[in-house]
């Protein structure tokens, strides 16, 4: 066991765990932020997609002792009043069926539109392939993230 | 006006106005707790008045409306409050949805499969809404002494004309709980209706996008422990030694010890299959410390005998079923397959005189389709919350036959039913994998053992290897064409492992003079259940691409043969146990033709059609696929949906949509094989599941308008796109694709 500091969601954050643990059971477990979804364990899904420094990333294979003083934004962090363009996207096109993938997609979505506003068709595809929707909604993953670009 | 008895009896109401004192409440502590907008813009009344129990009106008029059945990802939790909504006559932005305890003296069918949820609701949650609306409205009679048929309601709102008078339904709660309950009430006209109808927002979707705890596996509780299960590897094993030594002695580790999920001579009921009862148990202060403890495990299994395991049945009864023992690999299940295909099967439907039809045709095709057994894949793995003490158990999670398991765990832990509350959270997908519950059992074990409050997590591994799977199948169709290429015989020999996919009185019986159809099994140890759209969803697929190759040899165009045949059917039907109405198949095989712009130039694309009913709705889809790279990618399903009245259709169309894109991607690149009794795939590394590159471009839904109730959407839109998929890449390639996954090793075509 061992103390990290961490930056999650703007706040300092402070937990006593085995270095190896992942980010993800770190959140979860540990911090009661459940919104990053536990989906395969080895960065295949994209359930548990968090923002490190900004960058989309896969959480359920990343080391809380590789983080450092790297930020961590979670789905929880990603807007103060779940009003980020794409979160609000994604109720416009009312994009959800089960749900559970959906924070997975909306962060790696927010984290594609910072680096490019106007993503093109292929581009979206890209950037979006690692996270699965079982349920299929992946038309309108796609078109909520065309309304939340700048081409829109 | 429809006046429709209410079949909700006194004694519903009184249990929950009884239970509303108190332990109503208490049961939404978790659920009901994390409210967001747009119900946090809402003023919370300061009392509630429960008119039944469906449905509590607040003083200033905001009403809770229950969700009774279990929210899979079919949207049933806006939809069905909608019903509700509806017949009260209440404004939507009032109304707060809350998932509905278990409590099947209130609620009919707490369940969710078949598509069933709108269409066995549909009449009982209208029903409770006009009961409402009747009580409200003798309330205001009597306050204003005036006659009740004189009131009329408009969004939440009581209005007397002639006498000016106007009331809220919260100024009328408390007065309209006091009275009995009507014998009859009124529906609204279908023409009357402002909530059906109309597009309304998921209601859990600000939570869902802000990352809110909904799911099961976000449940916790103070002092609560995780769990993990150890499996054997392999199905046909069982436990022969545990050595924990190094997991006990590790960080965090509470307790490692052995159960039995179901005792060898309990009578399981159908949602108990479970190959693996005999498990492991790792119990620890958190996941990772118990993922790790579990990996130090050394545990030896050795192969289990022929046995049987007693399933109870629904007429009150038990039967013995036969477990074979043994190591079952995929390529030892094929050629078995296609052994027992050369066989006679058992006749279950035959019409006039196939043989002879067969012996005098001009032309006889015939063709063989296979898939291959599935894993349900839920993005949110298997998952159960349990808290058993001495005198009570409660239990938190995703499960799609609550009221089932409930028995399960009952018998089980040795508490009466009435001990025992399971509250249901939302699911992480449902496909039929949830219908199956021995993780709840599991966790009632592992708590009333441990003492304390626990959560039993499968990780992804667990979750593939321990499935309930879809069965491998394999369908031999033939067709009799005679000299003007009329279809006179039709031939299905369809089996599977562990059973057949056949629907021997579906779509073309009817339809053909001579007709045979036949089915076989092959018994295993592998465990199986219910997949999206069981059997159909094999057997739609190979039905409609043999359609499209008949309908060619034929000379025909596949939609007017179609067409053609159902005609026939309603015209002069042969036999008399046909399992569809022909002019609502035909009915959505037009308009998929008509939206879709069928025979007109598709320059660049490559088209297949498909049709099937099944779970009582009819669909139909036309696919335009482009190659590209050498590759194909659907470009566009053209959809066409008979479901009767679409309840919510931005949901009914999300789920034609995702409905598409799954059964594409199954057809195209899942499958789950074996090599001695191993699952070969037990994570998405090797498990390939249809991803955003692969997804059509674009899904296109016309739903046909006809006033009929309302009938499912989870699993119709399934099976056909998987026939017109099939069909469209033989127009792209010139090739047939007879065996699923046509896409091998997920990069090239079969």
């Amino acid at each position: 066991m061992a103390v990290f500091n961490l930056n999650i969601n703007g706040k300092q954050q402070q937990v006593d765990v085995d270095p190896s643990t992942p980010v993800l059971w770190v959140l979860r477990d540990h911090l009661n932020l459940t919104g990053t979804k536990f989906g395969c364990g080895i960065a295949m899904c994209g359930a548990c997609t968090i923002h490190l420094d900004g960058n989309a990333t896969r959480s359920c294979v990343l080391p809380v002792s590789s983080i450092g003083d790297k930020q961590i934004t979670t789905i929880e962090g990603l807007s103060e009043e779940g009003d980020h363009p794409v979160q609000q996207a994604w109720l416009e096109h009312d994009v959800p069926q089960c749900g559970y993938c959906q924070a997975g997609q909306i962060m790696s979505a927010a984290a594609l539109l910072k680096q490019n506003p106007s993503p093109s068709d292929e581009e979206i595809e890209n950037a979006m392939n690692g996270n699965i929707c079982r349920c299929g909604t992946y038309v309108r993953i796609k078109q909520a993230i065309k309304s939340a670009s700048t081409t829109n | 006006m429809t006046l429709l008895k209410t079949s909700i009896g006194r004694r519903s109401f009184l249990k929950t106005s009884a239970l509303a004192g108190g332990g109503f409440m208490l049961s939404f502590s978790w659920l009901g707790a994390c409210q967001t907008k747009p119900e946090d813009a809402l003023a919370m009344p300061k009392e509630w008045f429960e008119l039944n129990g469906y449905l509590k009106v607040g003083d200033n008029g905001v009403v809770t409306i229950m969700s009774p059945n279990p929210e899979i990802g079919q949207n049933v939790k806006t939809s069905m409050p909608m019903i509700v909504a509806e017949e009260l006559d209440v404004d939507w932005k009032n109304v707060i949805v809350e998932q509905a305890p278990l409590n099947t003296d209130i609620f009919v069918r707490q369940l969710a499969g078949g598509s069933q949820s709108i269409r066995q609701g549909w009449k009982g949650l209208r029903m409770a809404g006009a009961t409402a609306r009747h009580m409200l409205r003798e309330a205001a009679a009597t306050t204003w002494n005036v006659p009740a048929s004189e009131i009329t309601t408009e969004a939440g709102m009581l209005h007397h004309k002639a006498s000016g008078k106007s009331a809220g339904f919260g100024e009328m709660a408390s007065a309209a709980a006091k009275l009995d309950v009507p014998k009859e009430v009124e529906l609204k006209d279908n023409k009357d209706f402002k909530i059906i109808g109309t597009s309304r927002k998921n209601v859990d979707g600000p939570k869902i996008v802000t990352g809110k705890p909904l799911y099961g596996l976000d449940y916790r509780k103070e002092g609560m422990l995780i769990a993990m299960i150890a499996h054997a590897p392999a199905f046909g094993m069982k436990l022969k030694s545990v050595d924990d030594t190094e997991a006990r002695s590790m960080p965090g580790i509470k307790d490692v010890f052995t159960i039995k999920s179901y005792e060898d001579d309990y009578p399981r009921q159908w949602c108990d299959v479970s190959s693996f009862p005999e498990l492991v148990v790792v119990v620890g202060n958190s996941t990772w410390e118990v993922m790790n403890a579990r990996k130090a495990l050394k545990l030896e299994w050795e192969q289990f005998s022929d046995h049987s395991q007693t399933v109870s049945n629904f007429q009150g009864g038990s039967n013995d079923v036969k477990v074979p023992a043994g190591l079952e690999n995929s390529a030892k299940h094929m050629q078995m397959m296609a052994q027992y295909a050369t066989k006679s099967g058992k006749v279950v439907r035959k019409d006039g005189d196939p043989a002879k039809a067969f012996k005098n045709a001009a032309k006889v095709i015939e063709r063989t389709y296979t898939a291959p057994f599935l894993a349900h894949n839920t993005m949110e793995p298997m998952n159960f919350f349990a808290h058993v003490t001495d005198d009570k158990a409660e239990l938190v999670g995703p499960i799609q036959t609550p009221e089932f398991m409930e028995k399960s765990v009952s018998a089980r832990i040795g508490l009466p039913l009435e001990k025992i509350d399971i509250q249901m959270s939302r699911m992480g997908g449902g496909f039929g994998r949830r219908l199956y519950g021995h993780f709840l059992v599991e966790v009632a074990v592992i708590s009333q053992k441990m003492k304390a409050p626990v959560k039993l997590i499968y990780t992804r591994e667990d979750d593939m290897s321990f499935g309930t799977y879809r069965p491998t199948y394999h369908a031999v169709y033939r067709a009799a064409l005679d000299k003007d290429n009329n279809l006179v015989g039709f031939h299905v020999r369809a089996g599977g492992i562990p059973e057949s996919p056949l629907f021997a009185n579906r779509f073309p019986a009817g339809a053909v003079d001579n007709y045979l159809a036949e089915d076989w099994s092959i018994e295993s140890n592998i465990s199986v259940g219910a997949f999206r759209a069981p059997r159909s969803n094999f057997i739609a697929g190979a039905e409609q691409a043999f359609l499209d190759e008949v309908a060619e040899a034929a000379g025909k165009d596949p939609i007017d043969f179609r067409l053609d045949l159902l005609k026939r059917a309603q015209d002069n039907p042969v036999g008399e146990n046909n399992d569809y109405e022909a002019n609502r198949y035909a009915g959505v095989l037009e308009l998929v033709k008509q939206k879709s712009n069928w025979g007109e130039d598709s320059s660049g694309t490559y088209r297949g059609v498909a049709a099937y009913f099944c779970h009582n709705t009819y669909v139909a889809h036309v696919l335009d696929l482009a190659m590209e790279d050498g590759k194909p990618r659907v470009q566009k399903v053209h959809c066409a949906v008979d479901c009767g009245i679409v309840v919510n259709p931005i949901a009914a169309t999300n789920l034609c949509e995702g409905g598409s894109v799954d059964g594409i991607g199954h057809a195209m690149f899942s499958g789950l094989t074996f090599t001695d009794g191993v699952p070969d795939q037990q994570n998405f590394d090797k498990y390939r599941l249809v991803r955003h590159k692969e997804a059509p471009r674009a899904v296109d839904v016309h739903f046909v308008e006809n006033g009929i109730d309302p009938t499912g959407l989870g699993e119709p839109p399934f099976p056909p796109v998987i026939g017109a998929l099939a069909n469209a890449l033989y127009k792209a390639t010139g090739k047939r694709q007879y065996n699923q996954p046509f896409m091998t090793e997920g990069i090239k075509l079969g």
